[in-house]
């Protein structure tokens, strides 16, 4: 219900902003990045839907079809969820950051940052969290290759047995 | 950290440091003894969970979400295992559910101890710390006599559990809720209405609701700020419902709404709720059935992909997974409680005293274990 909700909104608000299909995916909202700033505000403060809890950003490597950001909204007014889903392009990722928006996307958006090199556009601090700040490459993605060293200490390889 | 100021002075607390609950860096903008400016530095402990849930089966990832939140096993199994079911569309028997809850209250309890006896500790009562620990040994030994494990107890199986109650259980869990409940009041008096304790956490620290949901603090922290909100009740899962018990929340009674003194009461009213509901569930009990009955022979999850949440001792601990059909996760994230509320660290300790900043922090109960997965 709350599904077909947020779709009618956005679709009145935002025309052109979700990616349109022929069978609509009934467990999330996909949609494009370009105005996902202004559309998460709305979000927040539109008083039907009233979003104000973030709940979770999951960076998702889907190989060939390029990477996803989900994000989880939950609304602690009227006891409802969503789930939203952008792409993003591999080769160049980017998206609108959301983090003066709700103030926890601001350590959850340094992680994707961390793990998949998505840049968050408008991010104040976007700086790695929890691996070291000189590591190379973004270790979640599915072309990771793992450094040979790292400040001279021989990273292991992972044995063939253990597969 | 920017311009320093010729009154200002950087300072580092930690990783290495007794108050910071675990491997945690802060870097501390000081002016005398009034802090201006918080930076945490995390990922000391990180040890690459979501990437080695990459190469593993779903039932071979349960260990390792016991060592994502090490105080608190239980839950975490909980959680991860309601996921997948909910996934696979597997409704386990009402006896694996009972258990599940007499095992995951028992260690919300066991949680908050070590919470509320470490938080004493940062703010200088080593003895209740004491009292804390000898208590949580015993729910550490009821465990121990259920899988073998005091901590990492890979108890909780998809469909199932690692083992049925041994003989005796009942009567020793009984046995222990009747000791410990009168001990709740003993540590009460000896540290949550010591006037030194008091002075050092009321009106300290204030979390205004509408910050702490807005930086996604959830559990007790939340719930000290005085908004009632609990997965238990509010996003019901498991069997919860069969269960009465309440939900407290920080009333300001010795400051201000949503101040240090707010959190810790409500963990310990927690406890006295979890022992309600230990005693609910080990009086409804079920005796007869297999625990392992339903658990699969090959767990291949179908498409598709589900966030769930559940309540653990620190908060929501959601688990987003991502299926393709084979026996391999194609993605597993863990959104942990205490990573959300560190992040909320600077916001809430920011203009207050070095030393009140590690009363805050004692009182956020982060576990970094979990925080840097």
């Amino acid at each position: 219900m709350i599904h077909e909700q947020v779709l009618k909104c956005l679709r009145k608000k935002f025309p052109g902003s979700i990616v349109e299909t022929e069978e609509m995916p009934a467990d999330f909202i996909p949609i494009y990045q370009k105005n996902w700033a202004e559309i998460a505000a709305f979000l927040r403060d539109d008083p039907d839907l009233r979003f104000d809890s973030l709940q979770c950003i999951t960076g998702v490597d889907l190989g060939e079809e390029g990477m996803d950001v989900r994000y989880n909204f939950h609304s602690m007014t009227h006891l409802h969820k969503i789930e939203i889903r952008i792409s993003v392009d591999s080769e160049n990722p980017k998206i609108p950051s959301i983090e003066q928006i709700w103030r926890v996307g601001d350590w959850f958006e340094r992680e994707v940052y961390d793990m998949y090199g998505i840049i968050f556009d408008g991010h104040r601090d976007l700086r790695r969290i929890l691996l070291p700040d000189d590591w190379e490459g973004w270790p979640l993605r599915k072309d990771y290759e793992t450094q040979e060293t790292f400040h001279g200490i021989v990273v292991p390889k992972v044995k063939e047995e253990w597969e | 950290m920017g311009i320093v100021h010729g009154d200002e002075m950087v300072l580092n607390i930690g990783p290495q440091h007794p108050s910071t609950h675990g491997v945690l860096r802060l870097k501390v903008l000081t002016d005398g003894e009034i802090v201006s400016k918080i930076t945490p530095y995390i990922g000391y402990l990180h040890r690459c969970f979501e990437k080695h849930c990459e190469n593993l089966t779903y039932e071979q990832v349960i260990p390792f979400t016991d060592r994502c939140d090490y105080i608190s096993s239980m839950n975490n199994n909980f959680g991860y295992v309601v996921t997948v079911e909910e996934l696979m569309d597997i409704h386990v028997s009402k006896k694996v559910e009972y258990i599940r809850v007499i095992m995951a209250e028992l260690n919300r309890i066991a949680s908050h101890l070590l919470a509320l006896g470490t938080f004493g500790m940062d703010v200088g009562a080593f003895t209740p710390f004491l009292y804390m620990f000898r208590d949580r040994e015993s729910i550490l030994d009821l465990f121990e006599m259920t899988c073998g494990a005091r901590l990492l107890y890979n108890y909780m199986w998809i469909g199932g559990l690692s083992h049925d109650l041994p003989v005796g259980f009942v009567e020793k869990t009984y046995e222990f809720l009747d000791y410990f409940e009168p001990k709740i009041k003993e540590n009460d008096d000896l540290l949550m209405y010591n006037k030194i304790f008091i002075e050092r956490t009321a009106d300290v620290g204030v979390l205004p609701p509408e910050v702490a949901v807005s930086y996604g603090v959830t559990g007790p922290n939340l719930r000290g700020s005085g908004v009632q909100w609990d997965l238990r009740k509010d996003e019901q899962y498991s069997i919860y419902d069969r269960f009465d018990f309440e939900i407290p929340v920080g009333t300001g009674q010795m400051g201000t709404v949503g101040d240090c003194w707010d959190r810790y009461w409500v963990r310990t009213q927690e406890m006295k709720e979890s022992i309600g509901i230990v005693r609910q569930a080990l009086k409804q009990l079920p005796t007869e059935g297999d625990v392992q009955e339903l658990v699969p022979k090959k767990i291949r999850p179908p498409k598709g992909s589900i966030y769930k949440r559940t309540e653990s001792p620190r908060g929501d601990l959601g688990f987003y997974i991502i299926s393709d059909g084979k026996p391999i996760p194609v993605r597993v994230k863990l959104r942990s409680p205490a990573f959300t509320a560190l992040s909320a660290l600077s916001a809430i300790a920011e203009g207050w005293m070095i030393s009140d900043v590690i009363a805050i922090l004692g009182s956020l109960d982060i576990v970094l274990g979990e925080i840097d997965r």
